[in-house]
């Protein structure tokens, strides 16, 4: 495929997009009443429409409308329980992702697909039904990455690349196998501004050929910029579609949530004194492929919501480590009103104002299977004074537990229930509210709505701002823009371990920002305006 | 050549017989924990292997059917533990101890009867005027097929692992097996497969204790071999060379220890037979000191229980 | 085809019934190898559960309970603690051996002084044995992150070979005939671990075991250590998270069960068994794990687990003598009675669905 392509790629790139709209295009798939359903929930209801050859579609939905069941299904991971699938006019019921595979149906997950201990080839070549020998594999991965913008060396691991990268290596892995649809699952989470318009580049270069792409989010502006139809699901259901270029993202949004929203209120700040002070603080990496953090330092005061932005595995995890006393630091690398916590642990930390939310809910926030009652122990016995003499006050926690529930809305038969059954906007809540009850003087949060519908996320964001206007010093570690832009009063990014100097958030526009998180990875400036143009 | 009233030539041929029931079970486990399994049973699957061969040689007289019965009997014990941990999804450490357990109980039951006996000799392959060059032939080309066998398998299996597709998707799923399930790879199939093989070559050298090495059956005739072999899997960071040279060192330590013993040297025997053990302790801590290295090399997904959500 | 649904919050039901319903399975299957060996599986299971409570000879077997369950309730209330927070000590075999050391050589050094002071010397002694070796693992963790289940098994090998040059020498009867084996301690009063109401069973020992049992008891559900060793079992991370220090816990875990079991090596050595010999240890740090898991990590679990197995080794001699069973039989059914419960956990944590599409 690999010569043919890259002489159409060059016509590709030039082919005006206006004459191909107006083509009328054969349809490629068509979904007919597709349900799934799991205990409890009805992940897929009665679902149908239909994608063009060459059209970008999008399908548009909120965390847990049914998006990644239903492209499972498509995919050959999940068998529907009802409806039909054709694809190219043929009756299609792929059972495993080999035969969807076959037919031409490939997807670049979300999550969950590379190896990282793996190199390149070896991924791309386990993404392949019938790979070419190792040697001749490499070859082509050089030619193809390269001839759509997307360059990767063949040889190096994946556990060493950026999230960026990684994602390429999906990319390809699908290219190589000459794909009729193209399925993109959330692919823009992990890029930077820059890498996100160079991917649009590759993928209207694919689309340009006549490959079809499903291309799965919730980011309204991306879609508008993109994909040609749109499908937006909610609960499961199909609840509307649109054509994204002539919808206002307002429209569709709206759509997609099916309520209005209200944009988080904060009062004007009047900043106090330093309540958090970071200096010159760097932790080698935790693991063969965890991010190193160097001379880290800034400085929150009271009142201050600072946000810190970046791609995935830029440092995000280790930092919040570092600062909640998971991993300790010398004594003054980090310093709470004034106090040098360096070296002290958590709950020592804890004692002297400081509360952290870690970024995964289940297993690092909150034990799976203990019950909410026991999770509102894990982190609040030093704070509420949940234990005498080293003896636990399970009473106290009871009242405690009932407390956060009530206060932030968390949606449970009761405190006895355990932290897995909830849902990730419910636990997400008890977690935050677990933390913001025991009010701290500095919170430090990762990714506080990763996951979440809307409606808590907008919740969880008053929240820590509330907790702002009462005086305490909030720092955000987002990988999501938007977010930072609502809340935060100052902006810094973190890229490969280096946290940049903090600028007010009044004012920035998204170029700045991009270039900030570090523009594009692995790529020279020249490529990237050539990809662009 | 004969140093402290040890001949060194003799030592070396010795080696690799004592080391080749543990190089046979630490092959078969590293490509079970490559797949993402952490199998504690080898102790078990090792002594069902050394009485079911046993037996099996005993009655049939034939030191070949022995040897496949010992693997066909390795690998039902290590079905058992795939069907508890593969599908019953039960904790790995817990369901390795209890192979362990059930094995030396159920091959004591096994071995009624068979104390004292010999069982037939398994024969050295005749490789004529080369097992006559000095020096090289006793050590190279004078030893029973079980010997070559257990070197071709470490070979194979390291060609396996580096060259072959199925042998990319054996440790892909090791790594992460999400990821393998995501790309629509047989999970669970894998690992069953991959355990079995493990049980086989747990079998042969259990096998090789009772029907070569001692060559009797005794009740926890193991005595340790299969922990032995679980430590150098780890001692050979999951390589299949370095298995090779583990478990040739380790045999080397066993025999220099009797040999020590037998030349009367005025060590203490017990202080002599608990050197293999304290060897081992040894190598695993200078395997473990640099933080992480040990864990570099381990399979990422070595011990994890996977459920495919759907 | 049968599929698996994870439960939303572990069933209370089957994390009782389980055990009951493995024990159930495994009189089955165990009765099915009897068969299979020739025996008569209903006067078999009779004879391993029945005889030694209300048989004939009942009177004799029932002291034996306790001095069996005793050593394996107190090993197991230690590994439980370890095996919660994810930390597998799996040499308490060998723990058991040193305590029984170490407290019997304070007895022997002091031989024949008399004093009230001994008996609590001695114990303290085999208490520090077993601490110190289920302590070579832990620091070796701590410090190197070596395995700790290959490192305290292997310690078992050398500890078993301690003790057969201890036995062979410096702790052998000078008045022994050449016999092996050391002084018999039951006839050094003040040494001696005697039943505290005569022929019940009820030694010191077993005392020490239901202790550790209430003990346990309150350290897991009111104390916060408890909880930070459960969670750290559980999710390493969180446990992080709540301040625990991971290195403190092993040294913790491997300390409190290697000293327990060091203390039911001593408790044996100076009462039922009497005598360190070179084959005095019987294999108790081994069944004692599955003691730990019989009784589900849970210390009134544990305590009726180790009644349980106690009985069948009771049992199994009965059927030894009565129907010629080979003891190895009981062996393998005890390994088998893990299986089942391990197999059967299944059912705590997940609904079985029979049918349906994927």
């Amino acid at each position: 495929m690999t010569g043919k392509t890259l002489q159409e790629q060059e016509t590709g790139r030039t082919a005006p997009r206006e004459g191909r709209r107006e083509m009328t295009r054969d349809v490629l798939l068509t979904i007919e009443g597709l349900s799934k359903s799991y205990p409890g929930v009805k992940a897929n209801d009665d679902v149908s429409f239909q994608i063009g050859e060459g059209e970008v579609h999008a399908l548009l939905g909120e965390n847990g409308a049914g998006k990644s069941t239903l492209v499972k299904m498509i995919y050959g991971l999940v068998k529907p329980d009802e409806g039909r699938m054709t694809f190219r006019r043929e009756e299609y019921t792929p059972s495993e992702p080999r035969e969807a595979r076959g037919l031409g149906v490939a997807m670049v997950f979300q999550h969950f697909s590379l190896f990282d201990a793996l190199n390149v080839a070896e991924n791309v070549a386990l993404g392949m039904d019938n790979p070419p020998p190792m040697g001749e594999l490499a070859g082509r991965i050089r030619e193809v990455s390269e001839g759509y913008g997307l360059p990767l060396d063949p040889e190096r691991l994946v556990g060493d690349l950026s999230a960026g990268e990684r994602q390429r290596v999906e990319i390809i892995r699908c290219l190589l196998q000459d794909p009729k649809l193209l399925i993109m699952d959330e692919p823009t989470s992990v890029l930077t501004p820059q890498e996100v318009n160079i991917l649009f580049g590759t993928l209207r270069q694919l689309a340009a050929e006549g490959t079809s792409i499903l291309y799965i989010s919730h980011k309204l502006e991306e879609i508008k910029a993109l994909c040609d139809e749109a499908t937006i699901l909610r609960r499961g259901k199909v609840v509307g579609t649109c054509t994204p270029r002539d919808s206002t993202a307002r429209e569709m949004a709206e759509m997609m949530v099916g309520a209005e929203l209200n944009a988080p209120q904060r009062a004007p700040i009047n900043p106090g004194p330093v309540a958090l002070q970071v200096r010159n603080l760097s932790v080698p990496a935790p693991s063969a492929f965890g991010t190193s953090l160097r001379e880290i330092g800034f400085e929150v005061r009271q009142g201050e919501v600072l946000g810190i932005g970046g791609v995935a595995g830029n440092g995000q995890d280790e930092l919040l480590l570092a600062l909640s006393g998971e991993v300790k630091t010398p004594r003054d690398c980090v310093q709470i009103n004034g106090l040098d916590v360096g070296d002290l642990g958590p709950n020592e930390r804890r004692k002297a104002g400081l509360c952290t939310a870690p970024e995964e809910r289940l297993g690092h926030a909150a034990v799976p299977d203990l019950s909410l009652m026991e999770n509102a122990l894990l982190s609040g016995a030093v704070r509420k004074q949940l234990t005498k003499n080293g003896f636990i006050d399970w009473a106290g926690t009871r009242r405690f537990a009932e407390e956060v529930v009530k206060t932030f809305d968390v949606r449970t038969p009761g405190i006895g229930t355990a932290a897995r059954a909830l849902s990730g906007g419910n636990l997400q809540k008890f977690v935050l509210g677990r933390e913001i009850m025991q009010e701290p003087e500095v919170i430090i949060v990762n990714q506080p709505t990763w996951g979440v519908d809307a409606a808590a996320a907008a919740f969880i964001r008053q929240a820590l701002l509330n907790r702002a206007a009462k005086g305490a010093a909030v720092v955000v570690i987002s990988q999501d823009i938007d977010e930072i832009m609502e809340i935060a009063d100052r902006f810094a990014a973190l890229n490969e371990g280096r946290l940049s100097a903090p600028v007010p958030t009044q004012g920035l526009t998204i170029d700045e920002i991009g270039l900030m998180l570090g523009g594009a990875h692995g790529m020279h400036e020249a490529e990237v305006h050539h990809v662009q143009a | 050549m004969v140093i402290g009233g040890i001949d060194i030539v003799l030592l070396i041929a010795s080696m690799m017989v004592a080391a080749t029931p543990i190089l046979l079970a630490a092959t078969g486990e590293m490509v079970a924990e490559k797949s993402g399994v952490l199998n504690l049973g080898v102790e078990g699957m090792m002594i069902i292997g050394a009485i079911s061969g046993f037996a099996a040689a005993v009655a049939t007289e034939s030191p070949f059917v022995g040897f496949m019965a010992a693997a066909v009997g390795g690998a039902v014990m290590a079905l058992l533990f795939a069907l508890l941990t593969q599908y019953l999804l039960s904790n790995q450490v817990a369901t390795g101890l209890a192979l362990t357990l059930f094995g030396l109980g159920l091959s004591a039951l096994m071995g009624q009867g068979y104390q004292g006996i010999k069982p037939p000799p398994t024969a050295k392959i005749d490789m004529g005027p080369l097992s006559d060059i000095p020096g090289l032939g006793p050590i190279l080309f004078n030893h029973d097929w079980v010997v070559y066998l257990s070197l071709l398998l470490v070979g194979g299996t390291w060609a396996f692992l580096k060259y072959t597709r199925a042998g990319l998707i054996l440790r892909a799923v090791g790594e992460s097996h999400d990821a393998a399930h995501a790309l629509g790879y047989r999970v669970i199939r894998v690992r069953i497969a991959a355990l079995m093989f493990g049980g086989a070559l747990a079998g042969l050298g259990g096998a090789y204790l009772s029907l070569v090495r001692v060559p009797q059956w005794t009740e926890g005739m193991t005595a340790g071999a299969g922990w032995i072999a679980l430590a150098i899997v780890v001692f050979a960071s999951w390589k299949a060379e370095r298995v090779l040279l583990g478990a040739y060192l380790f045999g080397g330590v066993t025999v220099l220890q009797l040999r020590l013993q037998a030349a009367g040297i005025a060590i203490p025997v017990q202080v002599l037979s608990m050197a293999p053990y304290l060897i081992t302790i040894i190598v695993l801590v200078i395997m473990s000191a640099p933080r992480g290295r040990a864990t570099l090399a381990a399979p990422a997904a070595l011990g994890r229980v996977f459920h495919a959500s759907h | 085809m049968f599929r698996l649904e994870k439960r939303p919050t572990p069933s209370t039901f089957w994390s009782w019934g389980t055990p009951v319903l493995a024990v159930i399975l495994t009189m089955i299957a165990g009765g099915m190898l009897f068969a299979m060996l020739g025996k008569d599986p209903v006067l078999a299971i009779k004879a391993i559960f029945w005889e030694p409570l209300f048989g004939a000879n009942a009177s004799y077997f029932r002291p034996q309970l306790l001095v069996k369950a005793g050593p394996l309730i107190l090993i197991a209330i230690g590994l439980s603690l370890g095996f919660r927070a994810a930390v597998w000590n799996i040499g308490a075999e060998g723990q058991y051996i040193m305590g029984a050391l170490c407290g019997g050589s304070v007895a022997l050094a002091a031989y024949p002084a008399e004093s009230f002071l001994l008996f609590p010397a001695m114990i303290i002694a085999g208490a520090i044995g077993g601490f110190i070796w289920a302590m070579i693992p832990a620091l070796l963790k701590i410090r190197f992150g070596t395995n700790e289940i290959l490192v305290s098994l292997m310690l078992v090998y050398v500890a078993e070979n301690i003790l057969s040059t201890l036995a062979f020498g410096p702790l052998k009867n000078p008045e022994g005939f050449g016999f092996p084996g050391s002084r018999n301690l039951q006839q050094y009063p003040s040494a001696h671990n005697a039943d505290l109401i005569a022929n019940t069973g009820l030694h010191w020992g077993v005392v020490t075991a239901f202790l550790a049992v209430i003990g346990a008891y309150i350290l897991l559900n009111r104390h916060i250590l408890g909880f930070q060793i459960s969670v750290a079992g559980q999710a390493p991370r969180a446990a992080r998270f709540a301040g625990v220090n991971p290195n403190t816990l092993v040294a913790i875990c491997l300390g409190i069960s290697g000293a327990l079991a060091g203390l039911a090596g001593i408790f044996e050595v100076a009462g039922p068994g009497g005598q360190i010999t070179d084959s005095f240890n019987v294999g108790y740090g081994f069944t004692a794990i599955i003691v730990a898991f019989l009784g589900r990590l849970h210390p009134v679990g544990i305590l009726l687990a180790g009644l349980l197995m106690a009985l069948t080794y009771i049992g199994g001699e009965m059927a030894q003598l009565s129907l010629s069973l080979p003891l190895a039989a009981i062996q393998a059914f005890q390994g088998m009675l893990l299986f089942f419960l391990l197999a059967l956990d299944l059912l705590t944590n997940f609904r079985i669905r029979i049918g349906g599409l994927i």
